[in-house]
């Protein structure tokens, strides 16, 4: 097995209905960039793609003991990401460098990224990239507040893509790009009219790869540092929020309570970032998690600048940041007698 | 085992710092995978004393998971051990919960 950097990247890319989703996928794929992109679609809409990798795929979930929908292995993504590698590995298909997989508007991404992690075969060919979320400008209020998939979308996202800019005032946009803020305060927010964006941003820039790391990382931290690093949304009882500790975490301690919280908790978890400084180790040690589910740890060749603080940011529900700041300082405390709380960023 | 590239076994748990040595390659001191494993066996019972519950040694892999009525099961990482407390207990062990945290403090 290769190191899991150099595994094929999958990007996710969801988003509620209608929200532009098949019209962001047609524009990128028309950039040279992308050519060699195999496709998975959710569900045929009503503009066709002209690209030669393109496979659909039904949304079947083998549902695990514990019965969690995001911990669920899709046995149609897994029965077509490895037809994809067979296929590719006997020359049947042009080689691709990359998958997309383009989910229906009612989907939870979770599902996905958990056949990607976690199946045997899967996890030792492909690594998990950044997930892109479309947002209508026109509807996009509206579907975050009365449907709770958008939300969820939303929450889990790398990117936030902002489609139909052209056909929305601007005070609109401005709200609405607000309310994105409150349930994701680190993804970039990227505003686009009939499709038209930049690969490199949406794509190819993400935690494992070698070029995109240190932008991705410099995001996280805006986010963790900048004035809306503490939001609290009490009508969807989402929250957003960074938490900061002076002194190293121990990585036993970490994994040992983190492990426990989303065993516990993890339905209510919908996204973890972060940035450690792990004790003995010189370089920062990156987390990246969505509800049960944790990508393997990645690093960065050195710190960023010189702030030293580990620095976490938590997208959760019905989880109060002070009970998140007093149970990881407990746990540290464990293997670091002498280590201080955690605080607010 | 994968069987397009014939790897043995799924990558390991995300929280042994074995399965990602990139990430952990900047250690100062040297680092073993038994020492890490003790350590973390050593805190997980400090954890687990509050329940009633203990965790041993079963073999290289594996561990053994034994409640207050000798019931026992088999673990391969933390994942697979906060189920199975769920499975001998009956309860599902909460790191946010005021008792826990107190009983922690008194280390």
């Amino acid at each position: 097995m290769g190191k899991y950097s150099e595994q094929t990247p999958i990007n996710i890319i969801t988003g509620f209905l209608g929200s532009g989703k098949t019209t962001l996928l047609q524009g990128l794929m028309t950039q040279p960039d992308l050519r060699d992109t195999a496709i998975l679609i959710n569900e045929f809409g009503a503009i066709g793609l002209d690209h030669e990798l393109v496979t659909n795929v039904t949304e079947d979930a083998l549902l695990l003991d514990n019965g969690c929908v995001c911990c669920a292995i899709r046995g149609d993504l897994n029965a077509a990401l490895r037809d994809l590698l067979s296929n590719r590995q006997s020359g049947k298909i042009p080689y691709f460098r990359r998958a997309v997989i383009e989910t229906s508007g009612l989907a939870d991404p979770a599902p996905i990224a958990y056949t990607i992690l976690m199946e045997p075969v899967l996890q030792h060919h492909y690594r998990l990239g950044g997930i892109i979320t479309t947002v209508d400008a026109v509807n996009g209020t509206a579907q975050l507040r009365n449907f709770p998939e958008p939300v969820k979308q939303v929450a889990m996202a790398d990117r936030l893509v902002v489609t139909k800019t052209d056909l929305a005032p601007d005070d609109e946009q401005l709200a609405l790009e607000s309310g994105l803020r409150h349930l994701n305060q680190s993804a970039p927010i990227i505003r686009v009219a009939a499709g038209d964006v930049q690969p490199a941003s949406l794509l190819i820039d993400d935690l494992y790869d070698q070029k995109g790391r240190q932008h991705e990382v410099k995001q996280w931290l805006a986010a963790a540092d900048g004035d809306d690093a503490l939001v609290h949304d009490h009508a969807d009882q989402v929250q957003s929020f960074a938490v900061t500790y002076d002194e190293p975490l121990d990585w036993t301690a970490f994994g040992i309570w983190m492990s426990m919280l989303l065993h516990r908790h993890g339905n209510n978890v919908l996204r973890i970032k972060g940035l450690l400084n792990v004790v003995g180790v010189s370089t920062p040690v990156l987390i990246n998690g969505v509800q049960h589910i944790v990508h393997p740890p990645s690093h960065l060749p050195d710190w960023p600048n010189e702030n030293r603080q580990s620095r976490i940011i938590f997208i959760v529900r019905h989880i109060d940041q002070d009970q998140i700041n007093r149970s990881l300082t407990a746990f540290n405390r464990l293997a670091n007698p002498g280590a201080t709380s955690g605080k607010a960023a | 085992m994968c069987k397009l590239c014939g790897v043995l076994g799924g990558r390991g748990h995300w929280t042994d710092s074995a399965a990602a040595p990139e990430a952990f390659a900047a250690r100062q001191q040297v680092h073993t995978r038994a020492r890490e494993r003790q350590q973390r066996t050593r805190l997980v019972n400090q954890i687990l004393r509050h329940y009633g519950l203990h965790l041993g040694d079963w073999s290289a892999g594996g561990h053994l998971l034994r409640g207050r009525t000798g019931r026992t099961a088999l673990v391969n990482n933390l994942s697979e051990m906060w189920a199975a407390t769920k499975n001998l207990t009956r309860s599902d062990f909460d790191p946010l919960d005021e008792d826990l945290l107190r009983s922690l403090d008194e280390y």
